[in-house]
């Protein structure tokens, strides 16, 4: 069973992880968009760390649907709206339960997914974090580390493709051969699964 | 790269204060990123809000003022505000006569003005929006988010400023930002990349020799690469793809824009270009600007933008405003 402790070092590592590979991110961002993914969720990341550190939620919803406005709150861009409603409409399907199975987390997930896409108009293919969480879903009732493995590989097929949605997609034929820097963020969020599952095996921290 | 700042996390707050200080006819907060109109809420009167990325300046915190827009927030560099600064902009400069959100049309800026309409109309405001989409480099909009809003925000926040201070309730203030932008579009040219402060290097590379034709306002490249043209052929390019999509019946509005490393000496040539090129196609021109009004950083290149207007646009158009980016009559 997943407890908030999990919820709050799941947001931890991944704070950490957008920490050490922001300057990938914005690397990814630069020849294709306007070179900030990387700083943003930076910012958004620990300002939801900070504020779960403050004052830690008492259930795994909690720590999600506050993660998911903070987010809009601070990140700005599509970055912001679409994170942040992953996260709070992930939060909102697990309701106030005080744990929840690995089952409910993927039935959760998948409805934050939906919820992205509805609100960013994206459908897979459309080289967007979408291309990396929704495989991530599919896997997720296999183990974390199946679906770390697919939005992986997700974000990695999303280089061939052609942009649709976001800065990118005013490019054109010219957003082909760049990795998406959206679903590459968003392969760093289900990894954080793995990692705050193994954080908690350990005993660490 | 060498720039004038201390670092780059703090370049939007720093260029605040000195904002204010230069200001202090606007109320600029800081913390919270709004800059208002001191007189606002001013009654009766629609409240307009814009807003956007940081770097395009004076765009929109220079555009704040009477005339044109009560209030407007700033994002980081490039990016679009979150929905507490425009919720927040929106509680300070409603009247009870509602406010019009300008949103130019890129995912994060309709995304975030999207939440804040939500809140604000929650909290008792009522809001229209309307979305700015001028860019003609867009060409299949299937593909993409659709067209870019570049230029003609400026004439949007002109105008519907002009409307509103005349009085207009806001379902007739949203109608004229809906044919001011209907009515406009606008076409850019990158001679070199833009460099973010967070970035610290060049978005792009674009080799010397060589423009980007068809580029937006965030260092984004274009739809394609020449080699260097002369400023007569640039003006040539840029009025073609525009009278492409739009075949003005009536006069003009002329937008030669800078995109904040071209002087005003090139601006006035290209200006000059631009006008030889609008006289051959038979476009009759009513008031022309020119000057660095929707940047893009340091980058250099301009963009130019046409509106068409009629007679209540061109009233609107010379009315008074007053803003540290644009005044006259006032």
């Amino acid at each position: 069973m997943l407890d908030a402790d999990f919820f709050i070092r799941w947001m931890t590592v991944t704070a950490a992880s957008v920490d050490r590979e922001a300057e990938r991110l914005t690397a990814l961002d630069s020849p294709i968009g306007d070179a900030d993914h990387g700083t943003n969720l930076q910012r958004g990341f620990r300002a939801v760390r900070d504020a779960l550190e403050k004052e830690p939620p008492a259930t795994p919803g909690a720590v999600l649907t506050q993660a998911g406005r903070l987010l809009i709150s601070t990140v700005g861009g599509a970055s912001g709206p679409l994170y942040g409603t992953l996260l709070r409409r992930t939060g909102k399907a697990l309701g106030d339960a005080a744990e929840v199975d690995e089952r409910q987390l993927a039935e959760a997930l998948r409805a934050g997914v939906d919820a992205v896409m509805q609100l960013g108009g994206a459908a897979p293919g459309d080289k967007t974090m979408i291309d990396a969480l929704v495989p991530a879903v599919d896997a997720l009732g296999d183990s974390f580390a199946a679906a770390r493995a697919a939005a992986e590989e997700g974000a990695v097929a999303t280089t061939p493709l052609r942009a649709r949605k976001g800065r990118a997609s005013y490019l054109g034929e010219r957003s082909v051969g760049h990795q998406d820097p959206g679903a590459t963020s968003a392969a760093l969020l289900i990894a954080g699964l793995v990692d705050a599952s193994a954080d908690g095996e350990a005993g660490s921290e | 790269m060498k720039m004038l700042i201390n670092v780059p996390e703090t370049v939007v707050a720093d260029a605040l204060r000195g904002m204010a200080a230069a200001h202090p006819e606007l109320a600029v907060d800081v913390e919270n990123r709004v800059i208002v109109r001191k007189d606002a809420p001013v009654a009766g009167k629609v409240a307009l809000v814009s807003g956007g990325g940081s770097g395009h300046e004076p765009l929109h915190g220079g555009f704040v003022g009477p005339g044109m827009l009560s209030a407007a927030c700033p994002g980081e560099v490039f990016t679009s505000p979150v929905p507490d600064q425009m919720v927040r902009a929106a509680a300070a400069v409603d009247s009870g006569a509602g406010v019009l959100f300008i949103v130019k049309n890129y995912t994060g800026d309709v995304l975030n003005f999207d939440m804040a309409a939500e809140l604000a109309e929650d909290e008792g405001v009522q809001v229209a929006k309307v979305l700015v989409n001028d860019d003609v480099a867009v060409t299949d909009s299937l593909y993409t988010a659709g067209r870019r809003g570049t230029g003609a925000t400026l004439f949007v926040e002109k105008i519907a400023g002009a409307a509103a201070e005349e009085g207009m309730p806001l379902e007739r203030v949203e109608a004229v930002a809906r044919q001011v932008n209907e009515n406009s579009r606008s076409f850019g040219v990158a001679l070199s990349a833009c460099t973010t402060p967070a970035k610290g290097s060049p978005t792009f590379d674009l080799p010397a020799g060589e423009l980007e034709l068809g580029i937006g306002i965030h260092g984004e490249p274009g739809r394609e690469r020449r080699p260097m043209m002369t400023s007569g052929e640039i003006a040539e390019v840029a009025v073609e793809a525009i009278l492409e999509d739009l075949t003005p019946r009536n006069p003009v509005l002329v937008l030669v824009n800078g995109m904040g490393a071209t002087p005003l000496l090139e601006l006035y040539g290209f200006n000059a270009e631009v006008q030889r090129v609008l006289g051959e196609r038979g476009v009759p021109v009513a008031r022309v600007l020119v000057g660095n009004y929707v940047t893009s950083l340091d980058m250099a290149g301009a963009s130019v933008t046409l509106c068409q207007i009629d007679e209540e646009l061109l009233r609107l158009w010379d009315a008074p405003v007053r803003t540290p980016g644009l005044r006259w009559g006032m």
